[in-house]
């Protein structure tokens, strides 16, 4: 904490908390409003008399209602849950054998293989998109959840692998050794011991993992192109824009609802998630 | 219950040669200590018994088995580890049972042996806690009491009280012993601490740079040190050491001096330091071994020393002086009337003094 007089700890510690709760809130304030202001308020031109940007005395549903009803929104979501889900899924598991298996077994030029598969997550997505559009052609998976659920671990597989290579060697040696000279194979010692304690390791993982395949946007672009089969963000942006016209309140409405199964799964699993992050493993 | 044998046992990380051709043969029911300062190889020893290290060369046998290749559980071990390794998210009973339950006990058995254990260790009450909850000691011994379930062949115990604050670690330490005498069963305990090594050993192994210096019972390594290493490692304070030279006394028999004493070898060592005369030797002489002179010490067992520090503990004071070039400890009844810089004439205990040659540190 910061010492000496109550002026200080307001410059330096609760100012600066304010100004950064604000710049990181307000688009969220501003998604909500936008979403419950009628038309006639959002595009008014900013010059007119009472122009007010940041209220309304009228606040409506209606733009929830047209997302819900005149476009494939709720179809999206399910995409959307469907596809982040299965590749989570996949990749989670993945990434936990194979985290384990960088950390704790010492097979020849494991750290260069760790090395390796970072280094295929630096690649961006905005090259690889290219070949792997081809080989999707070639699969004829082009338009089907799989073209994604395929495709998404290929960065979040890496990604889960680093996060539980660093979450396994925090966990003391000792206690799979203990485990092992107790009767387990390496196998049971894993599933008895380093997995139970990895929980927190797991969920940051499953959620980081879940919320980057949530919010993917350039492969679910390319690879999707009827609007039955979009997930929430390009569905929300291709088809409540059209040409220039940008239908502000639906596109907020989709954006807001489209926000809230992350925000639960965050506030869900926060605690685990932290303690995931710190890497605390209490012995 | 078994004898562990260990035969020109070899451990090589890489280019690194930790444990170089250790031969052992620990008893059955004898508790072994390992000792020797950091990285001398006694904790990579004890780990290839156990089964968590690969062996590079020689052999390891429990009972009647040679065990090189076969994995820890098959070894018939248990095993306590200097941060307890308790499995943080299972109640103290379970992790007492884990091992039972993968070896498939039946449950009544399991519980049975649990509760046994828990009574020998007085940790009825927590069986039901997880181990954070537990202080430091509670954890050792729900440590122990994970080892003693199994009623294992052998017990390996990796410097398990190290952790631990140093009034627990007294106590401890008398548990284990009285532990040991109550199962018999074969131990081998790995530490650094001389202490430990004196009080909990029925033999005692000192390592240095991964070879064993020497192996026998505390008193015998603490008399009959094989080496300058071994002498120095054990007592508290530490032996005394002094370059001396060798020469012929006129009169018969040797003579050892440098520019601070100068003491008639005492018959018993005349022999072995034959040899030497006209060149250099170690004497070592440890500090409850000097007392201050009186008129009955003969002449020739005596040096002067200037005191530098007083050290009062209580049941002895310890004279931190200066015998010309080198540094001594004596330790003396606490009521010495000495002082800082005082001049005092030291007397030696000659049935106690060991010579060590100057290039192998062996003892002559």
């Amino acid at each position: 904490m910061i010492e000496g007089p109550l002026w200080r700890k307001w410059l330096f510690v609760n100012i600066p908390i304010i100004l950064f709760v604000f710049v990181l809130l307000f688009p969220f304030y501003w998604m909500i409003i936008t979403t419950v202001r009628p038309d006639s308020e959002l595009y008014r031109p900013w010059n007119a008399p009472n122009y007010n940007p940041f209220w309304t005395w009228r606040p409506t549903l209606e733009h929830i209602q047209y997302l819900l009803e005149e476009t494939l929104f709720s179809t999206w979501m399910l995409n959307t849950m469907l596809i982040a889900g299965i590749s989570t899924i996949i990749s989670v598991i993945c990434g936990v054998f194979a985290g384990y298996a960088l950390a704790r077994l010492n097979f020849p030029y494991a750290a260069g293989i760790g090395t390796g598969i970072f280094v295929t997550y630096l690649v961006p997505q905005t090259l690889l998109f290219i070949p792997l559009s081809d080989i999707i052609r070639n699969f004829s998976l082009g338009d089907t959840p799989w073209a994604l659920i395929l495709t998404y671990p290929t960065f979040l597989i890496p990604f889960c692998t680093w996060l539980m290579m660093g979450y396994f060697k925090a966990i003391p040696k000792e206690l799979e050794e203990c485990a092992r000279i107790d009767g387990a194979s390496r196998f049971k010692a894993m599933l008895y011991i380093i997995l139970p304690i990895a929980v927190p390791g797991i969920l940051s993982a499953g959620i980081f993992a879940f919320t980057l395949s949530w919010n993917e946007f350039i492969y679910a672009l390319v690879f999707l192109s009827s609007p039955e089969q979009k997930t929430v963000p390009v569905g929300v942006t291709s088809e409540l824009i059209r040409g220039d016209v940008f239908f502000w309140g639906p596109l907020m409405a989709g954006a807001l609802l489209g926000s809230i199964p992350v925000a639960l799964v965050y506030s869900f699993f926060v605690e685990h998630y932290v303690a995931g992050m710190t890497g605390s493993v209490k012995g | 219950m078994a004898q562990v044998l260990i035969q020109s046992l070899n451990k090589k990380f890489d280019e690194v040669h930790v444990v170089k051709d250790v031969n052992l043969e620990i008893r059955d029911k004898e508790f072994m200590v390992f000792v020797g300062p950091s990285g001398c190889g006694k904790t990579t020893t004890l780990r290839m018994i156990a089964g968590l290290e690969s062996i590079t060369s020689g052999q390891v046998m429990i009972g009647d088995t040679v065990v090189n290749t076969l994995p820890p559980m098959d070894r018939d071990i248990a095993m306590v580890f200097q941060n307890y390794a308790l499995y943080p998210h299972m109640t103290v009973y379970d992790n007492m049972a884990f091992g039972l339950k993968m070896r498939k006990f039946a449950k009544d058995d399991i519980r049975r042996r649990v509760q046994d254990a828990a009574d020998i260790l007085d940790i009825r009450d927590y069986l039901h806690r997880k181990p954070r909850q537990l202080s430091g000691g509670q954890r050792q011994r729900v440590a122990l009491g994970r080892a003693i379930v199994r009623h294992p062949r052998v017990f390996l115990f990796d410097e398990p009280l190290s952790n631990l604050d140093a009034k627990l670690r007294v106590q401890m330490r008398i548990e284990l012993r009285k532990l040991h005498e109550r199962l018999g069963t074969t131990a081998v305990y790995v530490t650094h601490d001389q202490v430990e090594a004196m009080t909990l050993g029925d033999r005692v192994v000192v390592m240095r740079d991964g070879r064993v210096q020497q192996v026998g019972e505390p008193l015998e390594l603490y008399y009959q040190p094989a080496n300058r290493f071994v002498a120095g490692f054990l007592g508290s304070p530490a032996m005394n050491f002094a370059t001396v030279r060798i020469e012929a006394d006129p009169g018969g028999g040797f003579v050892a001096a440098n520019e601070g004493l100068r003491l008639t070898v005492p018959p018993r060592l005349t022999d072995r330091v034959g040899p030497y005369a006209g060149r250099e030797l170690t004497l070592g002489i440890r500090p409850e071994d000097l007392h201050i002179a009186d008129a009955s010490d003969p002449p020739d067992l005596v040096f002067d020393a200037v005191v530098e520090v007083i050290e009062r503990l209580g049941s002895e004071a310890l004279l931190v002086m200066r015998v010309g070039k080198d540094a001594m400890v004596a330790s003396v009844e606490p009521t010495v009337p000495a002082r800082m810089r005082d001049r005092l004439r030291i007397a030696i205990n000659p049935e106690r003094l060991h010579a060590f040659d100057m290039e192998t540190g062996a003892a002559v």
